[in-house]
């Protein structure tokens, strides 16, 4: 077993891991954000353009997202996200559209958290931004964003644990994270049953100190009503 | 407070003389669905006036008060501020708002943020006043309410009659030309009404121009130039105070009235 662990660069698949769920997690926010404004926009085009794209999203397989970013759009389309050149190319294209379709499946995710959480906020603050003058932009900056993200902490902490895990679906594209190494080994190695114990290990100390933070982070945030 | 030109005379000091008009409303209509909440309602308040509108529950005064900064729209009919018909939206509607102060039943204060920062939003962000600045005019609104003391806590540490100043020091400090109220008291402790009818009694001594739905009689008689009663989404009756209480025309008046004096 040990010497199995020292084989096989395990440490640096879950370097993969984090690197993909670091990554992804960020452009998941930032899309995320821009989808929960558009859905409580008061422009009606925005609002159904959201809910379109969280709807189709949310209900389509994460695989088929990274199979299209990686057939359907480096392959077939041949957007390339790295140099084309470098010797590298193939990883790195591979790690970047596993990070653009990790981000945009997630988006769907973070959007409907940050909703739980615009929720949270009670309409009459809305209104009081509004009644001193404030624009639907200034509210939403000053009033409501910053409520919703507190009040959505918990939620967020969920997607992310989600996200994490999910970037096992990365491998099927040829991305070099914790669970294809997994595969590998057990198909490799005789006796390789206790790798996936200590690969299940690896993602619980990956998520449950996430669980944990973000629960304490929600609750010493939390906004007193 | 700085809009008062010196060249302009106050006319509430002149009561014979007829006010100049701050809010018009005109022939203004809307429907929730079937029902009919504002029937052709006619009002016009002038500047410096005090006006109380009193009605049973349902009657529609607080949408014509939320219609007034066009929180909520109507169907037809005109409401003019200052001269100025209510923008649609947008930027123009965001800058007619910062000159009409609303105080709500329900205060309405940003949970997130301090008391002294509830009041520093709107002069930051809408009237482009300095941080200083803007510390400055909230400390002394603060200190005029009498809630400087708390400037640093949030709202859900202060009692409700608190927040209700602390939330008319947020609409003061837009120095507004005009203020709603819509049931500023009734959210609120017993022991508590007073302390914020205190303040709103202040305010229209100094001359604010002022639309108060409230259900408490003594603030009426005090300070209010005149009474709205509305019953059904129309307005029935206009009266000074001493006239509305002491002899009301209408049968939905006298009705009203022997249902709120008798307790
Ligand atoms: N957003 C709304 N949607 C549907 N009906 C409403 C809404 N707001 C108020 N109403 C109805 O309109 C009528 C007038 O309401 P309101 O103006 O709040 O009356 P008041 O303030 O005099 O009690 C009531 O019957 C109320 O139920
Ligand atoms: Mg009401």
């Amino acid at each position: 077993m040990l010497d199995i662990i020292e084989k096989y660069p395990i440490l640096g698949a879950f370097g993969m891991t984090i690197y993909l769920t670091f990554f992804s997690a960020i452009g998941a926010l930032v899309i995320g954000t821009i989808l929960a404004v558009m859905r409580v926009s008061p422009v009606g085009v925005l609002r159904r353009l959201g809910s379109f794209y969280v709807n189709t999203v949310r209900n389509t397989p994460l695989t088929l997202i990274l199979v299209l970013c990686s057939l359907g759009l480096l392959y077939i389309l041949e957007i390339n996200l790295a140099d084309p050149k470098s010797p590298t190319s193939i990883v790195d294209n591979n790690i970047r559209w596993a990070i653009v379709g990790l981000a945009v499946y997630h988006a769907a995710f973070v959007c409907e958290a940050l909703r739980s959480g615009v929720n949270t906020v009670p309409t009459g603050q809305a209104e009081a931004a509004r009644s001193i003058g404030l624009t639907f932009g200034q509210s939403l900056r000053e009033v409501i964003l910053p409520q919703a993200f507190r009040g959505a902490i918990a939620p967020l902490g969920s997607v992310l644990i989600a996200l994490t895990k999910n970037t096992t679906v990365a491998s099927i594209i040829g991305v070099s994270e914790a669970s294809g190494l997994m595969k590998e080994i057990i198909e490799n190695e005789t006796g390789g049953l206790p790798v996936f114990f200590v690969f299940a290990l690896g993602f619980v100390i990956l998520t449950l100190p996430v669980g944990v933070f973000f629960t304490s982070l929600s609750r010493r945030l939390a906004v007193k009503r | 407070m700085d809009e008062l030109k010196p060249d302009q005379v106050d006319p509430s000091e002149d009561s014979s003389r007829p006010r100049e008009p701050m809010v018009v409303i005109e022939g203004v209509n809307k429907h929730f669905g079937d029902l009919h909440v504002l029937r052709d309602i006619n009002l016009t308040v002038g500047k410096g006036e005090v006006v109380v509108i009193l009605g049973p529950s349902g009657s529609g005064k607080s949408t014509l008060c939320r219609a007034i900064n066009r929180l909520e729209t109507v169907e037809s009919g005109t409401i003019a501020v200052d001269g100025n018909p209510l923008p649609e939206e947008g930027k123009p509607l965001a800058q007619l708002r910062a000159d009409v102060g609303m105080v709500f039943q329900s205060f309405n204060l940003f949970a997130h943020k301090t008391i002294r920062d509830n009041v520093t939003l709107g002069p930051i962000k809408v009237r482009k006043k300095s941080k200083d600045e803007a510390n400055a005019l909230a400390d002394r609104l603060l200190e005029r309410v009498g809630v400087a003391e708390q400037a640093e806590k949030f709202p859900a540490q202060l009692s409700g009659g608190q927040q209700q100043r602390v939330a008319i020091a947020r609409s003061l400090a837009m120095g507004p030309k005009v203020m709603l109220f819509d049931e500023p008291t009734s959210a609120l402790d017993p022991e508590m009404v007073n302390e914020v009818l205190d303040v709103m009694v202040g305010l229209a001594k100094e001359g604010m121009t002022m639309i108060v739905v409230t259900h408490e009689m003594g603030f009426a008689r005090k300070a209010a130039d005149r009474v709205v009663f509305m019953a059904d989404g129309q307005v029935v009756e206009v009266a000074t105070p001493d006239e509305f209480f002491t002899n009301p025309r209408s049968d939905r008046a006298k009705d009203f009235l022997g249902k709120i004096l008798t307790h």
